[in-house]
């Protein structure tokens, strides 16, 4: 585990530092004392067992667990580089989600046109203008790999489009609004593995946009898509490094056991 | 294996089929066949029964006077049988009805569905529900004796029957139908839909009016079909509150008598079998279920053409 002492010099680097995060759901401990880090324009996935608390980490950068009763963060996530802890009661969630996106597992397009899609999150802030809608939704499109396909139907129902396009439609959703953080869970379960490559070569080229953070089951595509990998099990961060080292050197044995096919 | 089960359960040496189970699935069968043929023949009994008396009916009236005279007076000695009178009577007091309760009920629908904490909506619902449990012939009553005098507060020249009170008073009436089969609706939609709206960053209202509803739209439409079926088939309100006189008129604050007023008036009065002042409920009847059977039609296509997609 890293030390936070020393990182301060340095977090220019970071986009943000977890610090000692609890998490429970109503009395269960669902998170332990997790202590990460962010870096700036990297990709960082969780990998572990099922009910590791890989979902339930990723969800409270952007307090999606506000929505439910009877859940309760500790811990600061500092956001860089404003330095705020994003869990702090006086932080508004809603501020939050609007520089920290997420992409859900299963393709969960809005009951609205492609377009209206993508111009979604721009809408609930009340941008009108059709000059700049029409261009944040070409943009996120193109940045989705999705433009070439949609652009003469950019009006048709979202619901029409095939799994993958689907996703990557949500990835457009979740683009067009500038995101600082983009956080993916598990985004490839539910789709074929020709979809899965083209959303993995799609999240690899974001990186030079944006901080992501990836929960994947899939030990292959976080050693091709990550650039630092944290394994959890049970509610704990048991390693986290660069991503390399992580699958060819792990320093610890559980972890090993789980990269090698050993355990989970 | 660690606890292998002590009892086995033997498999007989044959695949053939069962006759007792084949004579069991066949009788089961047929029984949910007619129990479900029994539902359509009544219906069409219905129909039939109508159509049958209608025929009469217009034997002595042209389709012609029936749609277009203006006034309803078959008991009379001057008889008109136009049935415009009371499709006003019946447009006027659904309009009023629909008015109070398509909004409210939609309100409602919203507020428990996405923000009403879980205890308050378990309250709310039983509560809602008895609402729609209360005896029409009540609200009828309550409209007579209450919302009238209270509205002629307001409007002093307002006749003690009027289409106002008895609409209003329908209206409230119809509240928890569509409130109720609109949160069913919008409660339907999955979990995964709003998430995605809140995480970028819509506030509870944005995520119900912008993602929920539009997902639960078919079945908001069904609720509001529902609900306009209801009132313009409301009888007792209409009949108690509104007055019983066929009366073609547009403002709500006259009396006027609707097709379910009228029938029930014939229905209770004196008049001989087989007159045609009786013949006259039935023609008024089979307007009413085309009018239902329209609305029901529109419902259907609107079901058609937006199912839940998500």
């Amino acid at each position: 585990m890293q030390n936070n002492t020393e990182q301060s010099e340095n977090a220019t680097a970071y986009k943000s530092e977890v610090r000692n995060l609890n998490f429970y759901y109503g009395e269960f401990n669902a998170l332990k004392n997790i202590d990460m880090v962010l870096h700036d324009k990297k990709i960082t996935a969780l990998i572990g067992p099922s009910g590791c608390g890989k979902s339930t980490f990723l969800r409270c950068f952007n307090r999606m667990h506000d929505l439910y009763s009877g859940n309760r963060y500790e811990g600061e996530i500092i956001l860089h580089p404003d330095d705020v802890n994003i869990l702090a009661a006086n932080v508004d969630p809603i501020e939050v989600r609007m520089r920290i996106s997420m992409v859900f597992q299963k393709p969960n397009p809005f009951p609205k046109s492609i377009y209206e899609n993508v111009a979604y999150g721009l809408r609930v802030r009340g941008i009108r203008q059709r000059a700049i809608l029409d261009e944040k939704v070409e943009s996120a499109l193109r940045n989705s790999a999705l433009w070439d396909e949609v652009k003469d139907r950019l009006h048709d129902l979202a619901f029409n489009l095939s799994g993958g396009q689907q996703q990557r439609l949500c990835i457009a959703r979740a683009l067009a609004t500038d995101p600082e953080i983009l956080l993916f869970d598990e985004p490839t379960s539910a789709l074929d593995p020709i979809a899965t490559a083209s959303i993995e070569e799609l999240i690899t080229d974001l990186k030079s946009k944006v901080t992501i953070l990836i929960v994947t089951h899939n030990m292959q595509q976080a050693a091709r898509v990550s650039d630092y990998t944290a394994y959890m099990y049970l509610g704990e961060l048991i390693e986290f490094n660069v991503t390399d080292t992580i699958f060819i050197k792990p320093k610890n044995k559980q972890t090993e056991d789980y990269i090698t096919g050993r355990f989970g | 294996m660690a606890n292998e089960s002590q009892s086995k359960i033997s498999h007989p040496g044959k695949l053939g089929y069962s006759f007792r189970r084949n004579l069991n699935e066949r009788f089961i069968e047929a029984f949910l066949f007619l129990s479900a043929a029994l539902s359509i023949a009544i219906m069409l009994a219905i129909v039939a029964m109508l159509a049958k008396e209608s025929v009469v009916f217009f034997q002595h009236v042209s389709l012609w006077d029936f749609l277009t005279d203006t006034q309803w007076t078959p008991l009379f000695d001057d008889a008109h049988y136009g049935i415009l009178p009371l499709i006003s009577g019946t447009v006027v007091s659904s309009l009023i009805a629909l008015s109070v309760a398509l909004p409210l009920g939609t309100i409602i629908a919203i507020y428990l569905s996405e923000f009403a904490p879980f205890t308050v909506r378990e309250f709310a619902k039983p509560f809602l529900e008895l609402l729609g449990g209360v005896p029409t012939v009540v609200y009828g009553y309550f409209a007579l004796l209450f919302v009238t005098p209270l509205l002629q507060i307001i409007f002093p020249e307002l006749p003690g029957f009027n289409l106002l009170s008895a609409g209003l008073v329908m209206g409230i009436m119809i509240i928890p139908y569509v409130s109720s089969m609109t949160e069913d609706a919008m409660r339907a939609v999955p979990m995964n839909l709003r998430e995605g709206s809140y995480a970028m960053g819509a506030t509870r209202f944005q995520t119900a009016i912008r993602v929920v509803m539009p997902a639960a739209f078919s079945g908001i439409a069904a609720a509001y079909i529902l609900g306009i079926s209801r009132a313009v088939g409301e009888t007792m309100v209409v009949a108690i509150a509104a007055g019983m006189q066929p009366n073609l008129t547009w403002n709500p604050m006259e009396p006027a008598a609707t097709i379910t007023a009228y029938i029930v008036q014939v229905s209770l009065g004196d008049l001989p079998h087989g007159s045609i002042g009786y013949q006259t409920i039935f023609a008024a009847g089979l307007t009413l279920l085309l009018i239902t059977l329209v609305f029901n039609i529109i419902g259907h296509m609107l079901r058609k053409r937006y199912r839940e997609i998500y």
